[in-house]
């Protein structure tokens, strides 16, 4: 024992600042342990998944699996001249195959994608391309007229590249050109920016109207002793905890033609009855029940912040002159503001994915971007664009997410 | 002395403030609970409408019935009319009845894989030594906020890539995902709360972690586990969007079963279905209400 150190050293001879940082990193694996079995379940059911689908907004192998020979023989085309016999005499060969193993409509299918027509062209062609002789070129024209046309030759480049930009140009209405260029889609093709911009709309709009109605709410629970304040709470937790569905029913029944606000209308004179106003199935009932659906998410942040809020301050504005309307807003407004900023980036976040009202109440001009996600799933089956379209979404909604933990904090998130 | 909500020096224009700002908090309220209430009523319609005939309005008792509600029991039946095999023809085939089955069996086995794992999880997350919690926490409660229609196509994409899609065990795995944000935040409110001194006096004198965590935590953390087992719950009770795409006929649940009524053949059953669903939110909110102020007595925290 004859090095001298100025370490304090325990019993055994270990140093205690040692003994501590190991004391504390088995705590540390011991806590991380306990979250371990979530973080792998998570990841297995839910991380893996979603990112295995995003993947597919720019991953599409199916072309340069199917048509190996066109794929690499179109790799060294510069889209701009006439291709050669060698790419003709390449294209055929693939297609005598995949008519063999029956994967043509799956090509077809692609290409179509990418220039709408091309489906017939390529099942077509495929029937009788086993007869073809030399030279390709000539013979693929003398099918049909569309193989001389160099625009069916550039989408058919397009849909040979596994890694491509098609998918998520195509959510933002933008198209790739065989030249390498970027250009805006078709007018009749654009509907995808359309549709952000309005589901961005929707969502502003539905989380001002909550943040209208909720305040006011707020501040008299707040302000009302505790037992009342209790009891309206309930008011506010019923809703909160009924069915998506009941409550998207409840406004059918409340909004349409012949349903209780209409009736009402009439009776009241405000219209007549073979002028009554169609408030369901389009934007409008779309906003009415979004807006009643995400109301206790607002209400919820905004008045447990306002409950710590002592009203001593606002008295103390007032007895040194201020007025109502200064006092409140010069001093109760900004102390509330972290309660409205939870509230309004949660329903904003909550709106922007919205599917079930949209799709059951919002009639042509009514549907967000989900509806389109769930449509390309579901009934279009074009699975890249779905996952380029929820790509683009995500983003969107992971920065509002992290603006939300940046200034909320996920750990004050609360329910209830 | 009672507080009064008006103080005396109040002039005329505050009076007529205070009132005016009252009525327009009334006006949200109803707003609020106006939608769920007049369903119950709706629900008791003798025609097949969404609204109120004039014999409803008029408190006729001919215009009232409970066909819709025989129609939850009825619709899908072999045999309706049957006197023999009646009760097992309807827990076989009725629509309704399968799909109220098909909500249980998932919500139940959800609740308690999400339950069993979020607590777990949440009791390390709320230790001082978790590492990266920042981060960790914002990945565990990303399913509450990512849209479901992205979750739902990437379970589906996946799934039915390994034979996960369109069976139960596909949809009890993903709704146990979506629940396990909830049980998270409950339990961790429930913890912040949590005396650590409680633990270490019950190590010093002898228990072992397993033990403390049985006779000590668990009675102290309960109430926010069985309230975060609900939330979970009325999640999976509720979801549609992840069982459209992930669940074929057999697997419907009671919301998708009104999705399609909605959509397909709108009639007052799915009021009658609504009611009763008013009904259970009720029953619920009035066990998470007592279990978080059970929690609060025994935390010492008490309304003031």
């Amino acid at each position: 024992m004859n090095n001298f150190t100025e370490e304090n050293f325990s019993s055994d001879g270990v140093s205690l600042k040692k003994k501590l940082s190991r004391s504390l990193f088995k705590s540390k694996m011991r806590a991380f342990s306990l979250v371990l079995p979530l973080l792998a379940f998570l990841a297995i059911f839910f991380v893996i998944p979603i990112i295995n689908l995003l993947s597919q907004s720019f991953l599409d192998f199916r072309y340069a699996t199917l048509m190996p020979s066109s794929t690499q023989a179109l790799k060294d085309w510069d889209g701009k001249s006439f291709p050669t016999e060698e790419i003709a005499k390449a294209m055929v060969i693939d297609l005598i195959k995949a008519k063999k193993n029956k994967t043509i409509g799956k090509v077809a299918t692609r290409v179509n994608r990418e220039l709408s027509g091309t489906r017939s062209l390529f099942t077509k062609t495929a029937r009788a391309a086993k007869k073809m002789e030399a030279p390709y070129m000539e013979a693929l024209i003398k099918k049909d007229r569309k193989w001389e046309n160099l625009k069916t030759w550039q989408a058919i480049k397009i849909s040979s590249m596994a890694v491509t930009p098609s998918y998520l140009l195509a959510a933002v209405d933008r198209k790739y050109t065989a030249e390498g260029e970027i250009i805006q889609q078709d007018e009749n093709r654009r509907i995808h920016v359309t549709l952000f911009l309005r589901t961005i709309e929707i969502s502003v709009i539905v989380t001002l109207a909550t943040l209208l109605l909720g305040y006011p709410v707020a501040f008299l629970m707040a302000s009302l002793p505790l037992r009342t304040s209790n009891l309206l709470l309930i008011l506010v937790l019923l809703p909160f905890w009924t069915s998506l569905l009941v409550r998207t029913t409840a406004w059918i029944a409340m909004l349409q033609s012949s349903g209780v606000v209409n009736d009402l209308l009439v009776f009241f004179g405000i219209t007549v009855d073979d002028a009554r106003f169609s408030l369901i199935y389009n934007k409008t009932g779309t906003l009415i029940a979004m807006t009643h659906i995400l109301l206790p998410f607002m209400i919820l942040p905004i008045y447990s912040v306002m409950k710590t809020i002592s009203p001593s301050f606002v008295m103390a504005a007032k007895s040194m002159g201020a007025t109502n309307w200064t006092a409140f807003w010069r001093v109760y407004f900004p102390m509330t503001i972290p309660g409205v900023g939870a509230g309004a980036i949660l329903v904003f976040i909550l709106a922007i994915g919205y599917y079930i009202t949209p799709a059951l109440v919002g009639g042509q001009d009514g549907q967000m971007i989900s509806n389109i996600i769930d449509f390309h799933m579901r009934s279009s089956l074009n699975w890249n664009l779905a996952a380029a379209l929820g790509l683009v979404l995500l983003i969107f909604i992971l920065f509002f997410f992290w603006l939300y933990d940046r200034f909320v904090g996920i750990d004050n998130m609360k329910l209830g | 002395m009672k507080k009064r909500a008006i103080p005396v020096y109040a002039s005329r224009g505050d009076v007529a403030w205070f009132y005016t700002f009252r009525f327009i908090c009334a006006l949200v309220f109803l707003f609020l609970i106006f939608p769920i209430i007049i369903i119950i009523p709706l629900s008791f319609n003798q025609e097949p409408y969404f609204s109120f005939t004039s014999g409803m309005l008029s408190l006729d008792p001919d215009a009232y019935s409970y066909r819709w509600y025989w129609d939850i029991l009825k619709n899908g039946m072999a045999d309706p009319d049957a006197s023999n095999g009646w009760w097992a023809d309807m827990w076989n085939n009725a629509q309704w009845i399968r799909s109220i089955k098909n909500s249980f069996i998932v919500g139940i086995f959800a609740t308690i894989l999400a339950t069993v794992l979020g607590t777990i999880a949440a009791i390390g997350l709320s230790s001082s030594h978790m590492p990266y919690k920042r981060i960790i926490m914002s990945l565990l409660i990303s399913p509450m906020i990512i849209p479901l229609v992205i979750t739902a196509s990437g379970l589906f994409y996946s799934f039915s890539q390994v034979g996960l899609a369109k069976n139960y065990l596909g949809l009890i795995l993903a709704h146990a995902v979506l629940g396990t944000p909830f049980v998270i935040i409950t339990v961790t409110a429930t913890l912040v709360g949590f005396d650590q001194s409680l633990t270490r006096a019950s190590a010093s004198l002898g228990a072992g972690p397993v033990r403390t965590f049985f006779k000590i935590q668990t009675p102290l953390i309960l109430p926010g586990v069985i309230s975060g087992a609900l939330f979970a719950f009325i999640t999976s009770f509720d979801e549609v969007v992840v069982v459209l795409q992930l669940a074929d006929v057999r697997q419907r649940t009671i919301p998708r079963q009104m999705f399609s009524g909605i959509r397909e053949q709108i009639s007052p059953t799915i009021l009658a279905v609504a009611t009763i669903l008013v009904i259970l939110s009720i029953i619920l909110l009035t066990i998470v209400e007592l279990l978080r102020r059970r929690s609060e007595r025994l935390r010492g925290i008490t309304p003031e």
